[in-house]
């Protein structure tokens, strides 16, 4: 479940990065090491910034996003863990800097509402389909009705062969 | 019974209709605010002008205001009029002087009037950060005890101060 889901993210962040024209107006930092780098980009690109909607902090030029970097760096340097650090956030501004909802009862429809539609639409369609079959023909031809309807059928396609020629 | 399921989708459409309608007269940009009835966090900031010492027991005894404001920020040369007059008629206002230059906020309070009972400077932003500052101006509504009730984001003018901010602030002043 993780694996997938940490793909999918990269896979759009860097569609996403590839996006905006901001994205490079990042402030250049000294990591003290790799897996350090790691997680700050991680968690800003997880992260979002509360001045401009429809961006992470990684992507954001707003100085609120560049405060919020920087806090984050701070955050990390002091040795807090990656928890720590988004509920230090979450606690002031709220569940809005969250792109990836907590699972809490507010958020149980929103995770669980596609699951539960799907399902929901699968199985009308199975009860739909199930009930046609086996509902009984809706009138029945006695012999001479189907004899005489056979026969319209037949004179009518002499007829339209007949047209066609 | 076959009749009402008729009517099925159509009901599910205008529930439909009915939420996405109200979502549309939204404010996307109000956030919902992570520290109302939560108690005004712990700071340690000069007072603008004398550097004064000032934390976070400012906010005891009476309910009153805090606008954050910067001189950097044009809508709060926009609110600052209206501020001075609810200054002038009682209202207890406390200013945060969110990342900003100390002497060209003392140059706007003698030019434009001052409003405000004290002006923390937090030029670092940190009370701001603590806040969940995410631009300014903002207006928070504090009750006696130091609990923000309520948080405005935007310019405070008459509209917002009389059907947002009033009744919250009149609704602690009388406990």
């Amino acid at each position: 479940m993780k694996r997938p889901r940490l793909v999918l993210a990269a896979a759009l962040s860097a569609l996403l990065s590839w996006w905006s024209p901001g994205a490079a107006a990042v402030e250049i930092h000294d990591f003290a090491s790799a897996a350090e780098q790691e997680r700050y980009r991680v968690l800003i690109e997880e992260l979002r910034c509360p001045q401009c909607q429809n961006q992470n902090l990684a992507a954001s030029d707003a100085p609120i996003a560049v405060d919020l970097r920087t806090e984050v760096l701070r955050l990390l340097r002091e040795g807090k863990s990656d928890t720590e650090i988004i509920d230090f956030l979450v606690g002031r501004y709220g569940d809005f800097v969250l792109y990836r909802p907590r699972w809490q009862p507010a958020t149980y429809l929103l995770w669980l509402g596609p699951g539960a539609l799907l399902i929901a639409a699968g199985l009308t369609v199975v009860l739909v389909v199930r009930r046609q079959r086996r509902a009984p023909p809706k009138a029945v031809l006695d012999g001479a009705a189907r004899a005489t309807l056979t026969r319209l059928l037949d004179e009518n396609d002499d007829n339209s062969a007949g047209d066609r020629r | 019974m076959a009749r009402i399921r008729l009517f099925v989708p159509l009901i599910i459409f205008l529930v439909l209709a009915a939420l996405l309608y109200l979502g549309l007269g939204r404010d996307p940009r109000e956030l919902p605010s992570a520290l109302v009835d939560r108690p005004v966090p712990v700071f340690a900031l000069p007072a603008l002008g004398d550097d004064r010492p000032l934390d976070q027991t400012l906010f005891r005894g009476s309910p009153r205001l805090l606008n954050v404001w910067a001189t950097w920020c044009g809508a709060c040369r926009d609110e600052h009029p209206f501020l001075v007059e609810l200054a002038r008629a009682g209202v207890p206002i406390v200013g945060l002087d969110y990342k900003d230059d100390p002497a060209a906020a003392r140059r706007w309070l003698a030019d434009m009037g001052n409003p405000y009972q004290e002006v923390i400077v937090d030029r670092e932003g940190r009370l701001g950060l603590d806040l969940g500052v995410y631009g300014a101006p903002e207006t928070y509504v504090i009750d006696a005890a130091g609990v923000i009730r309520y948080r405005h984001v935007g310019v405070l003018n008459a509209q917002v101060w009389r059907e947002r901010i009033e009744p919250v602030y009149r609704q602690w002043q009388t406990p």
